[in-house]
């Protein structure tokens, strides 16, 4: 009993040992810019540089419009699989699982072939379809996050007696998605959100290769030019993870809770 | 039936080969409180579906107050529906339940606020408003389904076992409840549930039904004391069956167990020497010979089971077991088992089963 105790603790210890000593060596020289004592200087230079405040700006932008394709895409897609194809649920799981097993690369290679300028389709002849199909690459990477999110956030609903519920008292099928389902599955949406938002704020691959200002190449840039701006940077992206994160936990607290027990 | 408000006509279902609903047909006329009642399985939630629009029928029509609604969208019927599992939106206070229909058909704030306050006075929650469904019982979770469902005034209201998920205190007391709101509000009602006595005390007329038919529709009484067919016989109520042989078709003689019954006019059909299934529910028997009862078999006590105010005894007459029950008298103790008994019965009230 006690050497088993002994031996959890050891083991957590470890664990514990292997995410935070990079982190507080990270953070310790982070801090070791002004020589012979520890100051937020490296922090204040990259905060106060024009390309950082320019790139995170651009990269939270995407990240938003993302989050809405995400959920504009993913919420009605999952509550109609719940609803009538529930066959179809190990085939779309599959699918939404393959941009975890396609490096970014492959995709954003296929994108350039795809959406060249003089193709049908020409994405990459302007700035803002360049924008867009950076948006919709991102949805794609983000899409088993938020497909898993919302699904699970559908499993804690009686979907079909609810839609027909709403159904029987009137509603069309928008009323029933934005008044019904939706705010029983907000938590879940959100909770999606904030991973995408996670997604997007640290991407690289993507946005590098169309060529676009976004956070993950200034990061990129700066890691490879200067000392302690990086370990600074570095902090700060793990801060607004680790802030997503316990945003998502926060919530959860609020989900509406299921009345429904139906047996 | 000059002009029903509900008619179903020839009504078919299918699902893939399986044909779970067959030539169903029921009128009911407004105001009317129907139930369908059957086993596990026999389509009755398959029926009340088809009204609802959530199914399409494979075949026939259904008609609202004069308007065929067979091919229209559940939200273009004007139909309350309340659900076995509630089904309230677990996102919406109780108000806003209740609300919900009238909103979507854009009723003005001030008039949905009437309308909910009223509703919240008729199913006696006044002070349930501002509650979330997640903080209310059962039994209330069903009643603000229930005001939900006649809160924007439908032509029909279709409850599918409402009661099924709730104790048995609170299933009585609702099903009370449910009744009388009904005959208040004058609503066209069909109510489904696999319990008989649910059905039976509550009900104008019930639609008894069996693999997907509707064996026999009738009141209550109808019903329970003249059975259309074996199986409405069997699922109502209790009954004791005894063979029985035509001794003399013409003039209606059945021999039990060696002893001889008339049934003058009730075997239209059978032959001398048929085998016939004869019943009676236990109320009609008595025990030893009585006045006012044409007809006595003999047996011996096979069972005993006192139950306070009444004492359930079971007959064996031949072959066949008989149960009856009679109350207790204080003056005289149970008969024991083993004892010879006689039973005694009117023909009149003997059903044959064919
Ligand atoms: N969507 C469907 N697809 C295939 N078969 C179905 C479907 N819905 C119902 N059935 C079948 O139809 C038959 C009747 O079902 P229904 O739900 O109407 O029965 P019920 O009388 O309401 O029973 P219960 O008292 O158990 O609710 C059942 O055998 C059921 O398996
Ligand atoms: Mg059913």
């Amino acid at each position: 009993m006690k050497s088993g105790k002994f031996w959890a603790w050891l083991v957590f210890a470890l664990g514990a040992a292997y995410f935070f000593i990079p982190l507080i060596a990270t953070v310790e020289f982070s801090m070791r810019m002004r020589r012979g004592e520890y100051s937020f200087d490296a922090y204040k230079v990259v905060l106060g540089d024009a390309r950082f405040q320019a790139t995170f700006g651009y990269s939270v932008l995407a990240a938003v419009f993302t989050i809405i394709l995400g959920v504009l895409i993913v919420v009605p897609a999952a509550y109609w699989i719940r609803l009538r194809l529930p066959q179809l649920r190990p085939i779309v799981e599959f699918i939404t699982l393959l941009p975890l097993v396609i490096p970014a690369i492959v995709i954003v290679f296929g994108y350039i072939r795809m959406y060249g300028s003089n193709s049908p389709l020409p994405f990459l002849a302007t700035d803002t379809g360049t924008n867009a199909l950076l948006v919709i690459g991102y949805a794609t990477l983000a899409l088993p996050y938020m497909y898993r999110a919302v699904d699970t956030g559908l499993r804690t609903i009686d979907v079909r007696t609810l839609t027909e519920a709403a159904q029987i008292l009137g509603a069309g099928w928008g009323t029933i998605i934005t008044r019904v389902i939706l705010p029983n599955v907000l938590i879940a949406v959100l909770s999606g959100a904030f991973l995408t938002f996670a997604i997007v704020i640290g991407e690289f691959t993507m946005a590098s290769l169309l060529n676009r200002p976004a956070f993950g190449p200034y990061l990129q840039n700066i890691g490879a030019n200067r000392a302690y701006e990086p370990a600074a940077l570095a902090i700060i992206a793990f801060a607004i993870t680790w802030g997503c994160m316990s945003l998502i936990q926060i919530l959860s607290r609020f989900a509406p809770r299921s009345a429904n027990r139906p047996n | 039936m000059a002009d029903p408000f509900l008619s179903i006509q020839h009504v078919r279902k299918s699902f893939g080969a399986t044909t779970v609903v067959e030539d169903f047909n029921l009128d009911v006329e407004r105001g009317e409180f129907v139930s369908f009642l059957g086993p596990s399985g026999c389509g009755k939630t398959t029926v009340l579906r088809m009204v609802a629009g959530f199914e399409e029928p494979s075949a026939g029509t259904i008609v609202v107050g004069g308007k065929d609604i067979t091919r229209l969208k559940p939200n273009q019927r004007n139909v309350g529906m309340v659900f076995q599992a509630y089904a309230l939106f677990p996102n919406l206070t109780v108000a806003q339940n209740i609300g919900f229909g009238l909103k979507v058909a854009g009723m003005p704030r001030a008039d949905i606020d009437a309308r909910v306050a009223e509703m919240l006075g008729i199913i006696k929650l006044p002070q349930m408003a501002d509650r979330y469904p997640y903080q209310l019982s059962g039994g209330q979770q069903q009643r603000i389904a229930l005001a939900r469902a006649i809160a924007p005034k439908p032509k029909l209201l279709l409850l599918d076992e409402p009661l099924s998920a709730l104790d048995a205190k609170v299933r009585v007391s609702l099903r009370e409840e449910i009744r009388s709101i009904q005959k208040k509000l004058g609503i066209t009602t069909i109510f489904v549930t696999h319990d008989q006595e649910e059905a039976l005390s509550i009900s104008d007329r019930i639609a008894v039904m069996y693999g997907g038919k509707a064996e026999q529709v009738g009141t209550p009484f109808e019903i329970y004391n003249r059975p259309a067919t074996k199986f409405v016989a069997n699922f109502v109520g209790t009954l004791n069956v005894l063979e029985g042989t035509v001794t003399d078709a013409a003039a209606g003689t059945v021999r039990v167990n060696s002893e001889q019954v008339s049934l003058k006019g009730k075997l239209n059909g059978s032959k001398s020497g048929d085998t016939l299934s004869l019943a009676l529910r236990p109320e009609a028997i008595s025990l030893g010979r009585q006045p006012g009862r044409d007809s006595s078999l003999s047996g011996e006590i096979s069972e005993v089971h006192f139950l306070g105010s009444v004492i359930r005894v079971r007959v064996g007459i031949g072959g066949n077991t008989v149960s009856l029950d009679t109350f207790n008298s204080p003056a005289t103790p149970p008969p024991a088992v083993g004892e010879k008994a006689e039973i005694s019965f009117s023909s009149s009230d003997m059903l044959v089963l064919h």
